[in-house]
């Protein structure tokens, strides 16, 4: 049934179809309106889940780490200082195993208190073990939330589903929310591998020796390793239920482009109508938008980047003393291969700045103007800055 | 009182506890009185080495080693995910060291009894960070030796008063126990197990290793700081009722202090001092109790 629903309650309704049974989490903006919609789930018994209000995101993640260890449906949704106050516990949710989904509503981190979108947050992250997800609309929103349960009970790892703040998480689209039925034939219910159970009493995370903590780890990645496959079989399965795809990556006229922009989440909307722009007036433009950023889908991007001239990195995010994040893994992923295009980095819409069409314009123009990117990362859209002053 | 304890051990010989720990000794008799039906969550403490590395476990119960500060969180996560199964029998069952209920663990802990979650907190306490070297904690002892309280440096703080902060959460029950005392051990958690919502006990667990003590002397280090009254024990019913469960004749607290190498620093004017402090904590325990003073 087609909804008009904010991102934040495209997440609640995934969750609720989901027949999610521990919730726990705290509130910070902009993920509040998802806990909120989830409460009153909670309340009016159309979701049977036991909601723990805790006193931190720390203890959100450790009360699911505990429910998904003892074999329950679990989700936690934060942003900013959230996430980076549960980073000891992302690290343990991977590390053993447990398949928590979360969802994460990007937002910038302080100081500098700022509650609009950046990614820098999230990615900060990559390193933890779970898997991210980029979203650019709300009904991919809820069907990425849904998917990733799939995903994380499969493969038995982690999920992050990621939303920008408020151009996502607070901006009301037409979703289609799927019935029940189709969402139980999807996702059956949980069955952990392993669980706490007094029937057979086993410690779980305990010490490991150097003898076997490096095979833990590898085992994990061969779990990310697995997911591109899984993701595949997964959609497949989705797309016959409820007749959508997205794949790791979108490529949109990406086969002949000279120059392709690379997107992620809403930044992509804006580029769609970008490119159609460009296509008018002649430019052999391209973009591809990156959702699934770990495991990162290096087979992927590799297809659809290798024939391009160059191309421009839009990152909402930065990695101080290096460069963007996602210019920095598409580099890698490119360096490879025996002939590359140029990557050009751009930084762009920090805390919230908006990326509009000209923006992209300006960014599309020194891509095709410059051989070479002359800094690592080209920040668009800087202002003068007068610090005497304090005015600008 | 008696005992009243199966046969039958949830804990297994072999663990790797220092000879004479109190922790194990702890161990030993809270698991015999919960039986089977219990899961338990472990933060990080010495008893994440006790209970032995992969694939081995001391413990015939299932158990999950936690981060450090979420005993109160996991034990939480791990109730909710049970009530969900419909299974309200099996005790949720955290266990945790000073350190990790007293100081990082402690928000974690305070928001879940606020909560009023229903599982049984242990804490174990030896009186220090005993898994990373004998590092002061703010259950140290006022006048006590730690690697980070060393020389002319030792601890000039009070022990923080755990059970009063969490009587202050008015949780249904809460009460000290020792490994010396091993019948009332039993006796609190068995009541224990009956009561819904949030119930914690602190348990005095010697320390031969981190306390300069012989191995063999640790169960009778343990009654002596009963019987100076240093450690009382008793019980607190829904933040109210108090009940002293041993009433001691107040030995001299130096004749605890001489058996251990962590106090060996202290002058006679120190000792004297300490006496006056540990005579005033009982006098007040005593009027909460609704007892006067002698
Ligand atoms: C966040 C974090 N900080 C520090 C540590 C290191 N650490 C592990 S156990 C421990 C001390 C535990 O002390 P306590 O809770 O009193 O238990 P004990 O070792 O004395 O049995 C410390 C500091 C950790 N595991 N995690
Ligand atoms: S250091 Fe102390 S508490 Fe830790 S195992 Fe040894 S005796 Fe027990």
């Amino acid at each position: 049934m087609k909804k008009v629903l904010e991102g934040s309650q495209a997440v609640a309704e995934a969750v609720r179809l989901g027949r999610v049974e521990v919730i726990s989490a705290y509130p910070i903006t902009p993920q509040t309106h998802i806990v909120e919609r989830l409460s009153d789930f909670c309340a009016d018994g159309s979701l049977k889940a036991r909601f723990l209000r805790v006193e931190s995101e720390h203890s959100a993640l450790a009360a699911l780490i505990g429910a998904a260890s003892t074999g329950a449906r679990t989700f936690t949704a934060t942003s900013s200082q959230g996430l980076a106050l549960m980073h000891e516990l992302l690290h343990w949710a991977s590390g053993a195993r447990l398949p928590i989904v979360m969802a994460e509503v990007n937002r910038a981190l302080a100081p500098g208190w700022n509650i609009w979108t950046d990614q820098t947050d999230s990615l900060a992250q990559r390193d933890t073990g779970w898997m991210q997800l980029y979203c650019e609309t709300g009904q991919e929103v809820l069907d990425t939330t849904l998917q990733a349960y799939w995903l994380a009970e499969s493969v038995n790892l982690p999920v992050m589903v990621i939303l920008d703040a408020f151009f996502l998480s607070h901006t009301y689209e037409p979703v289609d929310v799927p019935d029940q039925e189709a969402v139980d034939r999807f996702l059956p219910p949980f069955k952990p591998r392993f669980q706490l159970d007094i029937q057979n009493p086993c410690a779980l995370g305990q010490m490991a020796p150097p003898a076997v903590y490096m095979e833990m780890r590898h085992s994990l990645q061969q779990a990310m390793e697995e997911t591109p496959q899984r993701l595949a079989e997964m959609e497949t399965i989705f797309e016959k239920s409820f007749g959508r795809r997205y794949g790791p990556v979108e490529a949109v006229a990406c086969e002949d482009a000279e120059i392709i922009l690379v997107t992620s989440g809403t930044v992509t909307s804006t580029g769609r109508q970008f490119l159609q722009d460009l296509r008018r007036q002649g430019e052999k433009a391209g973009l591809l938008k990156v959702k699934m950023f770990r495991p990162f889908p290096y087979e992927s991007i590799r297809r659809y980047l290798k024939s391009a001239k160059k191309v421009a990195v839009i990152d909402r995010n930065f990695s101080f003393g290096a460069s963007g994040i996602f210019a920095q893994e598409i580099q890698a992923a490119l360096c490879s291969l025996p002939v590359h295009p140029i990557v050009f980095g751009y930084i762009a819409g920090l805390g919230g700045r908006d990326v509009t069409l000209s923006t992209l314009e300006e960014i599309y123009r020194k891509t095709r103007d410059q051989d070479l990117p002359s800094q690592e990362s080209l920040w668009v859209g800087l202002h003068e800055v007068d610090h005497a002053n304090g005015s600008f | 009182m008696p005992m009243d304890l199966s046969d039958r051990d949830y804990m297994s010989s072999g663990h790797v506890g220092c000879p004479g720990c109190g922790a194990a000794i702890a161990m030993k008799f809270v698991l015999k009185a919960l039986g089977e039906k219990t899961i338990m969550v472990l933060p990080a403490c010495c008893w994440s080495i006790i209970a032995g590395p992969y694939p081995q476990s001391a413990l015939r119960i299932p158990l999950i080693h936690s981060a450090f500060e979420t005993g109160g969180a996991v034990a939480s996560g791990v109730r909710a995910a049970l009530d969900m199964k419909g299974d309200t029998e099996t005790t949720v069952l955290t266990w945790a060291g000073d350190g990790g209920t007293f100081d990082i663990g402690f928000q974690a802990l305070s928001g879940a009894v606020e909560r009023n979650e229903d599982f049984i907190y242990c804490c174990y306490d030896n009186e220090a960070y005993m898994n990373t070297g004998v590092q002061r904690s703010s259950s140290t002892p006022y006048g006590a030796w730690t690697t980070t309280t060393p020389g002319a440096d030792w601890k000039k703080m009070r022990k923080k008063n755990i059970v009063e902060a969490l009587v202050a959460h008015r949780i249904p029950y809460a009460a000290t126990a020792s490994i010396a005392f091993p019948e009332d051990l039993v006796y609190k958690v068995k009541k224990a197990k009956w009561i819904k919502g949030s119930r914690f006990l602190h348990i005095f667990s010697s320390c031969p290793t981190g306390w300069g003590l012989a191995s063999e002397l640790s169960v009778k280090i343990a009654r002596m700081a009963v019987q100076t009254n240093i450690f009382p024990i008793y019980e607190v019913e829904d933040g109210l009722r108090y009940t002293i469960n041993f009433m001691s004749k107040g030995y001299l607290v130096k004749e605890y202090f001489k058996l251990q190498g962590r106090f060996k620093h202290l002058t006679e004017k120190d000792l004297d001092q300490i006496q006056e402090i540990v005579n005033d904590d009982w006098d007040l325990l005593l009027r909460k109790a609704g007892l006067f003073p002698a």
